[in-house]
């Protein structure tokens, strides 16, 4: 690149490109600049002016570095290159007052405080403050806003860094939050006094750097210090969001996301976040059996004689869930002499075509597509988080096209038509006006979901090679891909899978109903449909007690981590599939997890390399006509999609809350 | 004294018809279009060279200011933007320019506009300023019938809309980017510069701000010739200027007087000198609320203009002079102009949002003496804090006063203090 420009910091020279801002400089020379206001992901306000430093040569003040470009400092008088200091006198004063002005009206809070210990304003403030104040007036104190069950305000703490102003206006879409007032008056609020009516809220608490804006599931619950952190995946939609398990003992306290630049940045969705109260109730914590139609509880021993004595010479199939790990459903396939079906929901996924089930597109080409096509999906409930990466790009000049249910995305689109007959219309190319090439075209599951979801997906495949498209599938469960991956299928779907079977093994799959009639072992970890249903049941370790690898909808594999133990004598799912072969008499070859997955690499080795996208070789499918009628939505209510979040309280908080919010007449 | 003929502004009293016809008799509009087809550089460089520098108060020269502006557009507009948000304390000299001698500037926004290549001016004029405004309006409206605005403005070619803008009534939004937000329909705050306006202003367009007297003066410049301006004032301080003086003179007025001259001529000659006698004279705020006072020992020999003002660590500013006799509570003056930064920090940047109001609560307490003596120097560290950290210059203007003060009245303080404690008036009693 020809903008890179010389900047010495600290009597470091570096070479940096010259729209970076001086902080950005800093980092790349391995310089630390406080900061509050600025993050990496929103606009830069320059408000808190921690980031002050001294431009040599410049005006006699100090410049906020946040916001200073590289290449609008002026070179010294022989085209030297611009000299930077973080460590003058002159920014050690300056720093030192901004902490003090940060402090003057901030409450000495710490010791009953949610953010102490992992508070920017408590770390800055021992090393760049003075330890004692100057003030002798009395500190303001502000209101508290009411912003819902997820995030508790204490806004006296706030330090109008607008970080949760910018995060929601820009990121989340919506606009309610605001700086009302000035001077010593100025609060952060929002509209009318609405709670915030997003699924990627729980984002401001993260990014709030003191102590304002805190979880209120979490509130007064656990110390940082005292929490174990693991680093694994989430699992609440197909994106694979990357996050952080923080456990307490045996209970897991808290999730908060982890960065990936590919798939979720910095950021989750609420559902992610705030799900873990789900893991605490409804679980199953020991086998039942069904006696004189009763569940009845048992031992692991009785519920394996029981299975054997059903199954014998019995038809069998397996389903698995949303939920379920590709280990276990592998496991499962191998135990199991009979049809396995994932698709639970009635998708049409091409079995072994992965452009199909998968799509070529990753989540980053979102970023620089000219255009986004979504096709009988509302990615705003489906993957929020992919929502505002697709928001992102709609920012960056994208344009944005809808074939489905016309729903408030948070960015404008081109709204192409309801259903099937608009699908159709654009399918030859003649959408092209509105949305045009060099797109990314997103199927939902909805789409798919139909009786034509064939003829959908051929239909969208035709629009995408007309368009010199990416395609992606947008997937609503976890598990999906991973089945596809491994061949979790039936040709003909669930109906040919279950056909005639006499004994359903159903891991996890909570979302269909099964009919009367078969026997029904159901492996799990909730007590939720799925369990109702079933003859048998097998308590089975939750996502974050168990390692388990989870292909998301991009197809890429990431490896969760086991956070905690499961309850009582719930048990790991790959393990009980073992336990139980070996006591039908077909062991599995494997006696641990590394060697089921040794033995599952071999047979699909992309599996082996994870956290990476396998390019998918283009197959063209032949055109299909489409039936009529709408496309549906795979999610109508983003809070209960699955058991976990139908046995949380916080979620079934927010179901009520979305359902009893109606659009405003003047929005 | 500056003569009759040297004013450029002829009707700041509004005793003569303010309307089109007779500006047009006060010599106004005269050969605009013959100005703007000598070119774009013409123009530019005439100001340069007259020496004009901005009259809103940072003193910057306009010519240069002008030169910013691309030569060729980018495929962006370039845009002319008038400050007319007068709020600065003791500041009336714009609203008597808008409200009687409205032509002036209109004509100089069509000249400055051609001048930096904009083919529209927003004129934002402050929320308070109702009259000004009606003023206003109609003297553009008259301009637009007459065909000086518009398509091929005054038959210069060159085409120029001019629209009016009426604030709520903000001091921040006097600040030249706070103004371009408001303006756009935000919420006045403050951007960060750089970019500076004329790299990324208005709508994110080239753009430059001005004073209204600074537009006001280019038409009359033009006709006179920079000569002619550049002949008046101290080197580097050239022209005519107004002058609003307040406080306790005589006869408080706005006046327009040559750059650089005495303070003392120009309180005697136009205000009937200070009330009760120059020796009853305390202290003089020489520019506007935001600029550091000056002692009656300093201002007898005071020279009004920017660089004299600036060596006495105070500033010309907007040349609103304030005058105190020595019946004022300095302290107390000084606390209101706290308070009123304080009320109007717009509360985007930490040091001013915590530090405004500090301020002004330590001074609540100087008022009355109950502070500690060290307190004082303690204050005067706050205001070095929040001086030169700010995003704006709102914190320099809230801080420099009371530096002022400080400097000049430390010992005023300090006996109010110890008269507190120990009931005693010590320096006091001699006088």
């Amino acid at each position: 690149m020809s903008d890179l420009k010389k900047i010495v910091i600290d009597d470091q020279e570096v070479e940096v490109a010259g729209a970076m801002t001086i902080l950005q400089a800093a980092e790349v020379a391995g310089i630390e600049i406080p900061r509050f206001c600025y993050h990496e992901r929103l606009t830069i306000a320059g408000n808190c002016r921690m980031c002050l430093v001294e431009v040599v040569g410049g005006p006699p003040k100090p410049a906020a570095s946040c916001a200073m470009q590289v290449r609008d400092l002026r070179p010294g008088p022989e085209g030297q290159p611009p000299i930077v200091k973080t460590k003058s006198p002159m920014v050690k004063k300056a720093r030192e007052g901004v902490m003090e002005f940060m402090l003057l009206n901030h409450p000495l809070d710490c010791p009953i405080c949610d953010q102490g210990g992992e508070c920017d304003l408590q770390d800055q403030a021992m090393a760049y403050g003075v330890d004692f104040s100057r003030s002798r007036e009395a500190k303001r104190s502000v209101e508290d806003l009411d912003l819902g069950p997820l995030v508790s305000t204490t806004m006296t703490r706030c330090i109008s860094c607008t970080r949760c102003v910018r995060f929601t206006s820009e990121i989340a879409g919506i606009t309610v939050m605001g700086q009302t007032g000035r001077g010593e008056d100025a609060e952060i609020a929002t509209y009318l006094n609405c709670t915030l009516d997003s699924n990627l809220q729980g984002n401001i608490i993260d990014l709030c750097p003191v102590g304002a804006l805190t979880s209120k599931p979490y509130a007064f619950s656990a110390r940082p210090w005292e929490l174990k952190k693991t680093e694994t995946i989430d699992v609440m939609d197909a994106l694979g969001s990357n996050i952080r398990v923080d456990t307490k003992g045996r209970e897991v306290m808290r999730i908060v996301p982890r960065n990936h630049d590919g798939i979720n940045e910095e950021w989750i969705s609420d559902k992610t976040r705030f799900i873990w109260d789900g893991l605490r109730s409804q679980r199953l914590d020991k086998p039942y059996v069904r006696v004189d139609g009763k569940l009845t509880p048992t031992t692991w021993a009785e519920a394996f004689a029981a299975i054997k004595i059903v199954s014998k010479g019995k038809k069998v199939a397996a389903i698995a869930g949303d939920l379920a790990s590709t280990e276990a459903m592998y496991a499962l396939k191998g135990m199991i002499d009979g049809n396995v079906e994932c698709r639970v929901d009635g998708a049409y996924l091409p079995i072994g075509d992965r452009s199909g089930y998968v799509g070529t597109a990753t989540i980053e080409d979102i970023d620089t597509a000219q255009a986004i096509m979504l096709i009988g999906t509302n990615p705003r409930l489906e993957s929020p988080v992919l929502n505002a990466r697709i928001r992102k790009a709609w920012l960056n000049g994208a344009k944005i096209g809808v074939v489905g249910e016309a729903a408030d995305l948070t960015y404008e689109y081109f709204h192409l038509g309801d259903g099937r007959e608009g699908l159709m219309k654009i399918a030859d190319g003649s959408g092209l006006d509105e949305v045009g090439k060099n797109t990314v075209v997103i199927i939902g599951q909805g789409a798919l979901a139909g009786k034509d979801g064939e003829a959908v997906l051929s239909q969208a495949k035709r629009f995408t090679i007309v368009t010199e498209s990416k395609f992606m599938v947008l997937h609503t469960a976890a598990a999906r891909v991973g089945g596809m991956d491994i061949g979790f299928s039936t040709e003909g779907g669930m109906i040919n899978a279950l056909d005639k079977a006499e004994v359903i093994y159903n891991l996890g799959a909570d979302e269909m109903d099964i009919d009367a009639g078969p026997f029904v072992i159901y492996q799990g970890s909730h007590g939720d449909r799925g369990a109702h249903r079933a003859d048998v049941i097998l308590p089975a370790a939750a996502y974050t007690e168990e390692s388990g690898i989870f292909v998301n909808t991009e197809g890429r594999p990431q490896m969760a981590q086991r956070a905690g133990f499961a309850p009582g004598d719930a048990r790991e799912n790959w393990a009980i599939l073992r336990a139980l072969s070996a006591e039908l008499g077909t062991a599995l070859p494997y006696n641990s997890l590394n060697e089921l997955r040794a033995a599952m690499f071999k047979d699909f080795p992309h599996l082996a390399a994870i956290d990476e996208v396998p390019v998918n070789a283009w197959k063209a499918a032949a055109p299909k006509k489409l039936g009529s009628g709408s496309f549906t939505n795979a999610v109508t209510n983003f809070y209960q999609t699955n058991p976990i979040a139908r046995a949380s309280s916080v979620m079934a908080a927010m179901a009520q809350l979305a359902a009893s919010q109606k659009p405003m007449a003047a929005e | 004294m500056l003569d009759d003929k040297d004013r450029i502004f002829t009707n700041l009293y509004g005793m003569h018809d303010r309307s089109l016809a007779g500006a047009r008799v006060r010599g106004h509009w005269d050969g605009t279009a013959g100005y703007i087809q000598n070119g774009r550089d013409w123009v530019v460089d005439q100001v340069k060279e007259s020496g004009l520098r901005g009259r809103g108060g940072a003193g910057f020269p306009t010519g240069l200011k002008w030169s910013f502006m691309p030569k060729e557009s980018d495929g962006r507009p370039s845009y002319l933007v008038v400050n007319a948000d007068e709020s600065e304390p003791g500041t009336c000299k714009d609203r008597e320019i808008m409200r009687h001698d409205p032509h002036t500037l209109i004509e100089g926004c069509l000249i400055a506009g051609f001048g930096m290549g904009a083919n529209a001016g927003y004129i934002y004029i402050r929320g308070e300023f109702i009259r000004e405004r009606e003023a206003l309006q109609v003297a553009i409206d008259e301009c637009y019938d007459a065909g000086l605005l518009g398509k091929n403005a005054a038959g210069s070619g060159w085409d120029f809309d001019l629209y009016l803008h009426h604030g709520a009534g903000a001091y921040i939004c006097g600040e030249e980017t706070a103004l371009l937000e408001s303006l756009e329909g935000r919420k006045g705050m403050p951007r960060m510069k750089p970019p500076f306006p004329a790299g990324s202003g208005l709508y994110g367009a080239p753009t430059t701000v001005n004073n209204v007297e600074t537009i006001a003066a280019v038409p009359t410049i033009l006709r006179r010739g920079s000569d002619w301006f550049a002949s008046m004032g101290r080197p580097n301080n050239h022209g005519t200027k107004l002058f609003g003086i307040s406080g306790h003179v005589n006869n408080p007025c706005v006046v327009e007087e040559a750059m650089s001259i005495p303070l003392k001529e120009l309180l005697d000659k136009h205000c009937g000198g200070v009330r009760g006698g120059w020796k009853n004279l305390k202290a003089v705020i020489p520019g506007g609320s935001s600029v550091p006072l000056l002692p009656a020992y300093i201002a007898k020999d005071a020279i009004m203009d920017f660089d004299w003002l600036r060596e006495q660590h105070s500033g010309l500013g907007t040349a609103a002079v304030i005058v105190m006799d020595q019946s004022t509570d300095v302290i107390k003056a000084i606390w209101r102009l706290a308070k009123f930064y304080k009320h109007e920090s717009c509360g985007q940047c930490t040091p001013c949002r915590e530090g405004t109001g500090w301020m002004m609560r330590v001074m609540d307490r100087l008022v009355t003496g109950e502070a500690e003596l060290e307190e004082i120097d303690m204050l005067l560290s706050v205001t070095k804090q929040v001086e030169g950290h700010t995003i704006c210059a709102l914190g320099d203007a809230a801080a420099w006063p009371i530096q002022g003060l400080v400097r000049h009245f430390r010992n005023e303080i300090e006996d109010r203090i110890k008269y507190q404690k120990t009931g005693r008036v010590s320096s006091i009693a001699a006088e």
